[in-house]
């Protein structure tokens, strides 16, 4: 009778044995994007698989999933479950994730591919990989959960070609683009680590959650679908994290780095949640701020005592993203309603039930800065003068959002730096921002800021609305505007027979 | 009889994204398509890699063949994630049944040590040279350009470690699970001298620039040869000689050898029927690999089966390269 091998000796002999030492080619060729970052990896074979998962049974868990899921999808197009969604409204959180976060699930698979190629080690190699896979499944479920969506409200269609070219995606486009432009360790503390092990409770889960609550079958179900996928992703930023600071003493300085980094660069990118959470969903899920507080300062901080023993603190800026919990949704929202011309979804003012709901959620900031702003656009509208601004933004260089954040301490100023490189000024949100760009200046330096490519004639015009339609293929009057009047808003009525 | 449940009919305002549409019209399109036209970004990349600054993030100059539109490689299995994993979950399932069978009625005990010894020093050491495969397309996929072959490296990627695993599963049946029987196959890998030309082979080709030509190397050139080689002729000695269960472990491999070979013709007709110097090139790479490749594989063959075995490996690569239009 054979004997039982346990799982980790069996995962080891059907994974991490299969790769050999090489003898006719410099295995430094083979795995070259090693060293250049600094990192000292001094044994690959310390790597702990984060799980143990071999190719048979993730083909059978994963099919009967995508069995389940597909069976939704296609219950929810015959019976036109976008019917049954709270209020029109949300469809514009859907618009978002579309152009915005799905084609982030395309560049995690392209990153987790590159570095399940490029590891020296089989182990996080095979991870990885097994990652960028889960990553494709996602992008591409989304896509056939929003397909239906597609055909029945604007502003979802030329998602990927939005996603390339439009002003306010180069948010999300840019950070992707950063952390695969960066070396295979610092990726993986970019996306393995800080975005799918801390910040995921934050970003895709909030999105779920509305659906969730907003009656929205088929991306809940794609929420519930992805639910072990994500925890798979991050045993596996975990593990990534816990590696590289146990492997070598000088790698936690550079990891401590990439850390304030990517949490400065995540806690931007937020802001879209931030402002998804407490102004797009009609029914609310939870406030901005304690989402923030549960996810990130409960959670983080207990993971962050964690790490302290490995020597990696805080990231930097912690206090000031604290305070930042209480006003970024509110700058965020104001922000596209000011510019929803030139939005790909539509906006709206708060309801006043929204409004006071706002005030009880933030009843140390609303009343004070932001509710006077929509009492006032409130007048405006019913005046018939529904506020558009003329001006284009000025952009942060590193996280490309526009110049919308106040200083925290005095939410009536806005917040500017900046800084002389090789004889040009560039400008930047906040201190963060400033000292990623300092850090490494040749990298930002590059990035391709759509509003300054617009006043640079690189996007078509000569007006901006010729950009919006011509350029980013908007179709205007419908995709864009306030929700009010839009063709969204007025099939809606008709399906449901109101007037 | 038929019956007819009335369901309330909204008209759409569109019947699918406006890439799709721009491409393929105003109808309603496939999931397939939805899932893989136009997914990867194209343009203004914000930052040139660290690691590759002469190019972008997205990059079809990582390889020397050119195409007007990447697009045009279309997937004949027309897999996405979702079929993809519908497709394998199938044939594991199948997997699962064959060597469930071959354990409970311990068939390996069944086998001649002559046998055992053969397996160990012929099949069981490709569980590494499915490894290198397994790099090789994973380099297609993350440097390749357009999710319509992106996408079909990676399936393939991790089909390759899928069959790794299970080489290395018939290695644990030959050795009742002590591992004894991998460990000596890869000795064999690391130490014989039948496969070190192969293994410097699959050294060669991870660090080998041109991911096209990578994907040539391996999919087109190693894995036809050695597919007949292993799955075809050594297949057919095993059932001469009293073998043929080991049919069982292997069938895995043979549906997806003639699954897999469907994608791989359709790309390397596709690339050569876009102009002349895609053809010229790809002739010039497989003679260079055809080259490498018969010379490494010939000791292997003359080993494990002696006379023509080679030859008629090479046959059967030389029709699929005609198949798609090849060297003629």
């Amino acid at each position: 009778m054979a004997k039982k091998l346990n799982i980790k000796d069996k995962y080891r002999l059907l994974t991490r044995d299969l790769d050999w030492e090489y003898s006719y080619e410099d295995r430094k060729e083979a795995f070259p994007f090693e060293e250049f970052e600094g990192i000292k990896i001094t044994d690959w074979s310390k790597w702990e698989d984060p799980f143990r998962l071999t190719m048979d049974s993730y083909w059978k868990y994963q099919a009967e999933k995508e069995k389940k899921l597909y069976a939704i999808f296609d219950a929810f197009s015959q019976n036109n479950g976008h019917l049954n969604v709270s209020d029109p409204r949300y469809v514009n959180a859907l618009k978002l994730f579309l152009t915005g976060v799905s084609p982030l699930e395309y560049q995690a698979y392209q990153g987790f591919a590159h570095v399940g190629r490029q590891f020296g080690g089989v182990g996080a190699r095979v991870a990885c990989q097994m990652q960028a896979i889960d990553e494709l499944r996602h992008v591409q479920t989304q896509i056939h959960a929003m397909s239906h969506y597609n055909k029945f409200f604007d502003g979802f269609q030329d998602y990927s070609h939005m996603h390339d070219r439009v002003w306010y995606l180069s948010v999300p486009k840019s950070f992707f683009n950063d952390a695969r432009a960066a070396g295979p360790f610092e990726f993986m503390v970019a996306i393995g680590f800080s975005f799918e092990y801390v910040l995921t409770n934050l970003l895709f889960v909030p999105f779920m959650s509305g659906a969730a609550h907003n009656g929205d079958m088929a991306t809940v179900t794609f929420g519930f679908s992805a639910q072990s996928d994500e925890a798979r992703h991050m045993t596996l930023g975990l593990e990534v994290i816990k590696f590289l600071l146990e492997q070598h003493e000088d790698n936690v300085p550079i990891v401590q780095k990439w850390i304030d980094k990517w949490f400065w660069r995540g806690s931007r990118l937020l802001t879209i949640v931030a402002m998804m959470m407490d102004y797009m969903l009609p029914n609310k899920v939870m406030s901005w701020k304690e989402a923030w507080e549960v996810y990130f300062e409960e959670a983080g901080g207990a993971l962050f005592k964690d790490l302290a023993r490995y020597g990696i603190k805080m990231p930097k800026y912690a206090e000031t993203i604290e305070k930042e919990k209480e006003h970024i949704s509110h700058q965020a929202w104001w922000t596209f309603y000011t510019h929803g011309h030139a939005a790909g979804f539509h906006t709206w003012i708060p309801t006043d039930e929204e409004l006071d709901w706002l005030s009880e959620k933030y009843p140390d900031t609303f009343d004070k800065y932001y509710r006077p702003r929509w009492e006032l656009a409130k007048e405006m509208e019913a005046k018939g003068e529904r506020f558009y601004t003329k001006a284009l933004p000025q952009l942060c260089t590193t996280c490309q959002i526009p110049m919308l954040f106040t200083e925290m301490d005095d939410p009536t100023l806005n917040s500017f730096r900046d800084t002389v490189h090789n004889g040009e000024r560039y400008h930047f949100c906040s201190d963060g921002c400033k000292d990623i760009f300092e850090d490494e200046p040749e990298k930002y330096v590059q990035s391709w800021l759509p509003v300054h490519q617009i006043f640079q004639g690189n996007c078509g015009g000569p007006d901006v609305e010729n950009v919006l339609s011509d350029f980013y293929r908007m179709n205007l009057g419908e995709d864009n505007m306030d929700m009010k009047g839009s063709p969204d808003e007025k099939r809606w009525k008709q399906w449901k027979g109101v007037a | 009889m038929t019956i007819e449940i009335k369901t309330a009919t909204l008209e759409p305002v569109r019947n699918t994204f406006a890439h799709i549409e721009r491409r393929f019209g105003d109808k309603p399109a496939t999931r397939y398509q939805e899932a893989t036209y136009d997914v990867q970004s194209e343009e203004f990349f914000h930052y040139r890699p660290l690691w590759q600054p002469e190019k972008e993030l997205n990059d079809p100059s990582r390889t020397a063949i050119l195409m007007a539109d990447w697009y045009d490689f279309k997937d004949p299995r027309q897999f996405y994630y979702g079929t993809y994993v519908q497709s394998r979950s199938k044939m594991q399932e199948a997997a699962e049944n064959n060597y469930a069978f071959f354990e409970k009625r311990n068939l390996a005990s069944h086998l001649p040590d002559s046998i055992t010894e053969k397996l160990i020093r012929y099949l069981v050491p490709l569980r590494h040279l499915e490894h290198g495969a397994n790099l090789n397309n994973m380099y297609a996929s993350s440097y390749g350009y357009g999710t319509a072959i992106t996408q079909a490296c990676l399936y393939n990627g991790m089909d390759r470690l899928g069959i790794a695993q299970y080489l290395s599963r018939i290695g644990l049946i030959l050795d009742g699970n002590s591992g004894d029987a991998l460990a000596e196959a890869k000795l064999v890998w690391m130490n014989e001298s039948i496969w070190q030309g192969i293994r410097a082979a699959a050294e060669k080709m991870t660090v080998t620039e041109d991911w096209f030509e990578v994907l040539v190397a391996q999919d087109v050139v190693l894995d036809s040869l050695m597919h007949d080689l292993i799955y075809n002729q050594f297949d057919q000695w095993l059932q001469d000689n009293g073998a043929q269960d080991i049919g069982m472990l292997t069938e895995f491999m043979q549906v997806w050898n003639k699954d897999t070979s469907r994608w791989v013709d359709a790309t390397l007709k596709i690339a050569a029927a876009e102009s002349d110097e895609n053809k010229a090139l790809l002739e010039k790479w497989i003679c260079e690999w055809k080259g490498i490749l018969l010379e490494a594989l010939a000791p292997l063959a003359d080993d494990m089966l002696g006379g023509d075995a080679l030859s008629q490996a090479e046959a059967a690569l030389d029709k699929r390269l005609t198949k798609a239009g090849l060297f003629k």
